[in-house]
């Protein structure tokens, strides 16, 4: 692979040479035979269904359940890169616990006009419900999966902050036990930060979250939507990895002020729910009536103090995409510090000079809405037609404030393995950071989603994404 | 446990084995037509009946030909108690009780719906059909015997084994009902070859021709095999056999939860019924009348169970 690559490739820079980090890994994948690693490719697939490690696909009756591709050949991150990144994410992990509980109380950022009040006022994802209240041990944001990009050698961006019920950590785990099945021998010669205590430490990340008045050992439930929620399969996983109880909502209510289970032997108390239900289908008594997956009168029991909900049901505020742009200050302002991970240049379409750019300039732009996610609703401009340009020209007129323009980015590449060859294709990473009183963790590595398709940049697994194992290497 | 997990556990293991016994059925009845082509008809009937799908089957078939009775009970999607169905409804309740199983049972429950899926995508040919039965008592086996081999014994696996009990009972029993009728004493053809064919036909239905033999029963009789299929306690199909099974699974749950409930009782007042009693004098009560009522008693314990262990909403 030696020549000009046009996008930063973590393997082999801009110019070819295979960089420091991918050095060994190069070298042992130079060995290897093509056909042998097309065998181990099949074997994972396998592997995947046998397992379950499946996911339902919204408004797709037929093809139910669908792999995520899995690509063999990792993403490797230096330790030193690392160490950077990590800081830069718990800063801004902190900032946003920070910003949270202020926003919920005394809206001091507010008051010192460096976010504009009607961006929370008048926010969908902003809870009045949460006013003057304080979560046990102060903590929002349980879990945050912070989406990272990558563009060259030392620039990292923060693409979202997912702040709300961020999924895919399962994934990580289940593409490392892969690996480490097929390729034991690259273990062996490489040293790779183990991601496996995730689960242990998410459990005592919660433990440690638990209202006062549990119990020295809390117990802690997952709370899903059920089978046919296209995430089961890490709901049940995190469960049964956890040792926590995996419930839907009808199998809770209210006992006597607290939080309890239908059990083969009456109901018993829970401490603690990490709950994949997004917030207006938490509680039908205090967010949307019509919703059947929540529990009645959980809010109450939360207010009081006697739950713990995780993530904490208004967190959404902290990563929706109108106020990442004010992240920057948001950082600055309870830190004290300069952040240290870069935002991506934003355009908030609400406000006129910046809608006329972008409308002027909508073919280099990606533009989202507001509060979209998974990469539905979204334009990419350069991969769109004419006519998809001037569709979305009007309906980001008719409703300005609901879109942001990004500049394409150029995203980095990692190569993946197609039949003979490596071919680079876009990635970006999802670190999973857990939030206690005791401080934050930081899985090494996380989620490195992959856009397979050549010169594409969504790596959504809806929209045809598949993902990697992501290294950590150890000095 | 959650009472959502017990009842996951017990819907599971109640249909994985009645995708054994169905397949268990259409092998029976296969071999009928097969052999006695002018019995056919009614032979795939009372298959049709014991599976309890009569009125589904009616609605969609006017006759009772064997490709139209194997397709329906095996991949009809529109029949709830089809192979096909019930493996899927099998593997929804897996993956609802995911953290329950050990892997090893999970993924024999997967691989059994991602076989079968595949195998009945398509109608099955009748010289594909003894491959296909096969194959299908193999996952069964397989599941079984994840299910032995790795699960801790305890409340998890006492209501795994409780539907699977109830199931088998409950298929043991219909049987019984739909065949009644040759296994009375003194029926009209006591003896002739039709005698021989219908019995073995009933013991084949529950696996036992071979281990009928083997017990020395030299001579079939009609009371030989009632006796056989009702109260033998070596027959892991027999009524007797199923019900102690229910009871000592109910007691252990007794045991580790420290509480008797009303489904106790039941299954013991069930298995008493059973207990030091000889064939004569069920056929003196009634061998239908008998049956009928077992058949009523299992399926209300079935229903005492969920509720005494908080199984639904």
């Amino acid at each position: 692979m030696v020549g000009e690559n046009k996008f930063f490739d973590e393997m082999s820079g801009h110019n070819g040479t295979v960089r420091d980090a991918y050095a060994a890994y190069h070298d042992w994948f130079a060995e290897q035979d093509a056909e042998r690693l097309t065998k181990k490719s099949q074997d994972a697939e396998t592997f995947f269904r046998r397992t379950g490690i499946t996911f339902n696909v919204y408004g797709q009756s037929e093809a139910q359940e669908r792999l995520i591709p899995f690509d063999l050949v990792p993403r490797i991150l230096a330790q030193r890169e690392w160490t950077k990144l990590a800081k830069g994410i718990e800063q801004r992990v902190a900032a946003i616990n920070a910003f949270l509980h202020d926003i919920y109380n005394r809206q001091e950022i507010l008051r010192a006009g460096r976010v504009p009040k009607h961006l929370i006022a008048g926010n969908e994802a902003f809870l009045p419900q949460m006013l003057g209240f304080s979560p046990p041990g102060q903590v929002y944001t349980h879990i945050v999966g912070t989406d990272i990009v990558r563009t060259g050698e030392g620039d990292f961006f923060v693409l979202e902050d997912n702040a709300r019920t961020p999924s895919g950590v399962s994934y990580m785990l289940e593409n490392r036990e892969t690996m480490l099945q097929m390729f034991p021998e690259l273990f062996a010669k490489i040293k790779v930060q183990p991601v496996s205590d995730y689960p242990k430490n998410l459990r005592r990340s919660l433990a440690a979250c638990a209202p006062s008045s549990a119990g020295s050992k809390p117990t802690i439930a997952v709370l899903t939507p059920g089978i046919y929620n296209s995430a089961y399969f890490e709901h049940s996983f995190l469960a049964d990895q956890m040792g926590a109880e995996l419930v839907e909502g009808h199998d809770l209510r209210v006992v006597d002020g607290h939080i309890a289970m239908r059990t083969t032997q009456g109901y018993k108390r829970i401490d603690v729910i990490y709950r994949r239900i997004d917030d207006d289908f938490l509680d039908p008594l205090t967010f949307n009536p019509e919703s059947m997956l929540g529990v009645p009168g959980i809010m109450d029991v939360y207010r009081a103090g006697n739950i713990t909900i995780a993530n904490a049901p208004g967190a959404g505020i902290a990563d929706d995409k109108a106020i990442y742009s004010y992240m920057p200050d948001i950082v600055e302002f309870y830190t004290g510090e300069k952040a240290i991970l870069k935002n991506v240049e934003t355009w908030r379409c609400g406000e006129p000079g910046a809608l006329q750019y972008v409308l002027d300039n909508l073919k280099d732009l990606v533009v989202k809405e507001v509060h979209g996610s998974g990469g539905y609703g979204m334009l990419v401009g350069p991969a769109a037609s004419k006519k998809e340009l001037a569709t979305f020209a009007e309906k980001l007129k008719a409703k300005p404030g609901n879109y942001i323009a990004q500049p394409t980015l150029s995203l980095s590449t990692v190569p993946i393995f197609t039949e003979s060859e490596l071919a680079p294709r876009h990635v970006d990473l999802r670190p999973f950071v857990l939030v206690s009183p005791q401080g934050i963790n930081i899985v090494p590595g996380g989620l490195t989603r992959v856009a397979l398709a050549k010169g594409s940049l969504v790596v959504n697994s809806s929209q045809g994404g598949g993902t990697k194992d992501t290294w950590v290497l150890e000095d | 446990m959650l009472g959502k997990t017990a009842g996951g556990l017990y819907w599971m293991f109640r249909y994985l084995e009645r995708t054994e016994n169905i397949a268990r059925l259409i092998e029976a009845g296969f071999r009928i037509a097969l052999t006695r082509s002018t019995d056919a008809e009614s032979e795939w009937k009372s298959v049709v009946t014991t599976s309890g799908v009569s009125a589904g089957y009616a609605a969609k078939y006017d006759n009772y030909t064997s490709t139209n009775v194997v397709d329906y009970l095996l991949r009809d999607t529109s029949n709830p108690s089809s192979v096909i169905s019930v493996t899927g409804a099998a593997r929804d309740n897996a993956r609802l009780v995911r953290t329950a199983l050990t892997t090893e049972v999970w993924e024999a429950v997967n691989e059994t719906w991602m076989t079968l899926t595949e195998l009945l995508a398509n109608p099955v040919r009748e010289t594909e059909l003894p491959s296909v039965l096969n194959t299908i008592r193999q996952q069964s086996a397989l599941v079984r015997g994840a299910l032995h081999g790795t699960m801790l014994r305890n409340d998890i696996y006492d209501f795994s084994r409780i539907g699977t009990f109830i199931e088998r009972a409950d298929n043991t029993a219909r049987i019984i009902d739909v065949k009644y009728y040759t296994l009375l004493p003194n029926t009209s053809f006591v003896g002739s070859s039709l005698d021989n064919v219908q019995w073995e036909t009933v013991l084949r239905s529950v696996s036992a021709h071979r281990s009928f033999r083997w017990l020395g029963e030299s001579e079939m009789t009609a009371s030989g095999i009632a006796d056989f299929l009702i109260l033998d306690r070596r027959l892991p199909r027999s009524l007797s056999f199923c019900i102690s099974q229910i009871v000592s699974n109910l007691d252990y749950l007794a045991e580790d939860y420290g509480e008797r409930h009303a489904c106790h009782e039941m299954a013991e007042k069930i298995q008493s019924r059973l207990k030091n009693r000889d064939i004569e004098s069920i056929f003196d009560e009634g061998l239908h009348e008998f049956i009928t009522a077992f058949i009523r008693d299992i399926n209300s314990l079935g229903q005492q169970i969920e509720s005494d262990f908080r199984f639904g909403g």
